[in-house]
């Protein structure tokens, strides 16, 4: 059964989508991660243009997100004075972002933009994880205890804050540019960026494991809501129809994929992510670097 | 230029009492509604031609039918590699172009119309496109134009159809030109074209109304009219949808 989108102005089979939006959903249950980074990609290609991909790709985030938030709240784990630190620096970036977005649209390279970071970011941390992941593995087989690591320049800076569910008493532009950074990202990529905003939570602020899903999660919220809006507003490239498509299948998803995760081992799963994310990446580096069948492209107006 | 005016209301006036033949239309449909299960519509086109005098049979009586969407400018980009990866690198602005063009003919092309009548008439695709100058670096802007004409043709928005009209008896004639999933909205403008020996000897207009309809209408339009509006209505549903699942799935799990 095909569907039409309003606003991609494109008709794709429904089943096709919600079953994209179901499968993302899966994996997202699975790692406790947010899942834009893969929509976004696929969504590419399956032919919505990658304006609407990205910009319906964060509101499908919002979703999702909300759906995770909840669970956090109830048992305590989201810090919401570092939620609130992160959330003002991740608006400054969306705005950025958006700004960025919208100028290189006008001089016709924001497919290239898209692609690129996608690229960029998916290989970086595909890359770290598969490496992480292969070396957990053989330290778990050693018997070898995790090291934890230091982080003294971040406590030289000025502006402290005490953040009291982290336990932490901490200078506040380190958390401020962490949720910058992560706002681009978020209105360029159409991701939630917590792949980039959880290790950066770990290992530069130095905040406990427990909190930090629940924190980004809490930031990923607002960041990505507020690029919707400036997305739809500016861009007119929202499409609710196919948000709500991917919406409904990835929630179905994330609650059988949490099912899952909780039956496999973490190294194997974190592996098996690592390699889904290379291969994605490697698809759109292709893309890039290969020929083209078409060299032309056209762009209305 | 004047003296060149003058001569073409002339030959405009002698013409026209020799309009022996003309074309009396109905289209199977004034228009196509873009529905959300919509997939891509065929319009029929059928019609009679009305004559005073007796069918001549020689040059024999052809019928061209053109269906032309909205005229829109349109960037053309062509990619080259940059840095080992390709990126789009010049650009040639299509003045206009229409967003659909289909072309059927009920005889081989050659033998529908010659290419004075082409020119005049602007049948042909490449004809249809309009395009005033590309920037002065770009030496091959023809590449340009015929790599639109070549996207839009492998999307199925550029289509011509030779020996497509059924043409009975030179004076009943039908068609069916299809519009894929992806057209654009607006008045799309219906030409049919009576042609011997190239010659064009009448030529009938009529229009197609091409438009989203129901939730399809208002969403579109509520994006661009009210977007605020617009955006919070999406993030209402995202955030009753991620809740709404949290809390049923709970409520599956506890009962």
């Amino acid at each position: 059964m095909q569907i039409y989108l309003p606003i991609a102005e494109v008709s794709v089979n429904v089943f096709l989508l919600f079953g994209l939006g179901g499968m993302v959903g899966v994996l997202s249950g699975m790692f406790g991660v947010g899942g834009g980074f893969l929509i976004t990609p696929l969504l590419f290609f399956l032919g919505i243009p990658p304006a609407v991909a990205v910009a319906t790709g964060a509101n499908q985030i919002v979703a999702s997100s909300i759906s995770g938030v909840l669970a956090h709240f109830k048992r305590k784990t989201v810090d919401l004075r570092m939620g609130l630190v992160l959330l003002a620096g991740g608006l400054i970036g969306a705005a950025l972002g958006v700004w960025i977005f919208n100028l290189l649209k006008g001089l016709g390279q924001v497919d290239l933009l898209v692609r690129l970071c996608y690229v960029v970011f998916l290989g970086i941390i595909g890359g770290l994880m598969f490496v992480e992941s292969v070396n957990a593995i053989f330290k778990s087989r050693k018997g070898a205890a995790p090291k934890r690591r230091h982080h003294g320049w971040v406590h030289g800076l000025p502006f402290k804050m005490r953040f009291r569910t982290s336990g932490l008493y901490i200078s506040a532009i380190p958390p401020m540019l962490v949720g910058l950074s992560v706002g681009v990202l978020s209105a360029i990529m159409g991701v939630g960026g917590g792949f980039i905003m959880v290790p950066a939570m770990i290992y530069l602020l130095g905040m406990p494991t427990k909190v930090v899903v629940g924190t980004s999660l809490f930031q990923i919220i607002f960041v990505t809501a507020f690029t919707t809006l400036l997305h739809a507003t500016t861009n007119y490239t929202v499409d609710i129809m196919l948000a709500l498509v991917l919406i409904l299948g990835g929630v179905i998803g994330a609650q059988i994929g949490t099912a899952f995760g909780t039956r496999l081992k973490a190294e194997q799963l974190r592996i098996a992510l690592a390699s889904l994310v290379l291969l994605v990446c490697g698809k759109l580096a292709l893309d890039l670097f290969i020929t083209p069948a078409e060299l032309y492209e056209l762009v209305a107006g | 230029m004047r003296r060149l005016a003058s001569l073409a209301v002339l030959l405009l006036l002698a013409a026209l009492p020799a309009r022996a033949e003309e074309v009396v239309l109905g289209l199977s449909q004034s228009n196509v509604s873009i529905t959300t299960d919509f997939d891509g519509s065929d319009i029929l086109i059928f019609g009679a031609v009305k004559r005073e005098v007796a069918i001549q049979s020689d040059p024999p009586l052809q019928v061209i039918v053109t269906v032309e969407g909205p005229l829109e400018p349109v960037t053309v980009w062509r990619k080259a590699r940059k840095l080992g990866i390709w990126v789009n690198a010049e650009a040639v602005e299509i003045d206009s172009a229409p967003g659909f063009y289909a072309v059927a003919t009920s005889a081989p092309w050659s033998e529908s119309i010659s290419a004075v009548e082409d020119l005049r008439h602007k049948v042909s695709i490449p004809r249809a496109i309009r395009s005033v100058g590309a920037p002065m670096d770009i030496m091959d802007s023809e590449a340009f134009t015929e790599a639109l004409i070549r996207v839009r043709e492998h999307q199925g928005l550029y289509r011509v159809e030779e020996e497509s009209v059924e043409l009975q008896e030179s004076t009943l004639f039908d068609t069916s030109i299809s519009m894929p999933a992806n057209i654009s909205e607006g008045r799309y403008l219906t030409r049919v074209f009576l042609t011997r020996a190239g010659k064009v000897v009448s030529v009938h207009e009529s229009e197609i109304q091409v438009g989203k309809v129901g939730l399809e209408r208002w969403l579109f339009t509520l994006s661009r009219q009210m977007p605020l509006a617009y955006g919070l209505l999406s993030l209402a549903i995202a955030a009753l949808a991620g809740w709404g699942a949290s809390a049923l799935f709970r409520a599956i799990r506890s009962g």
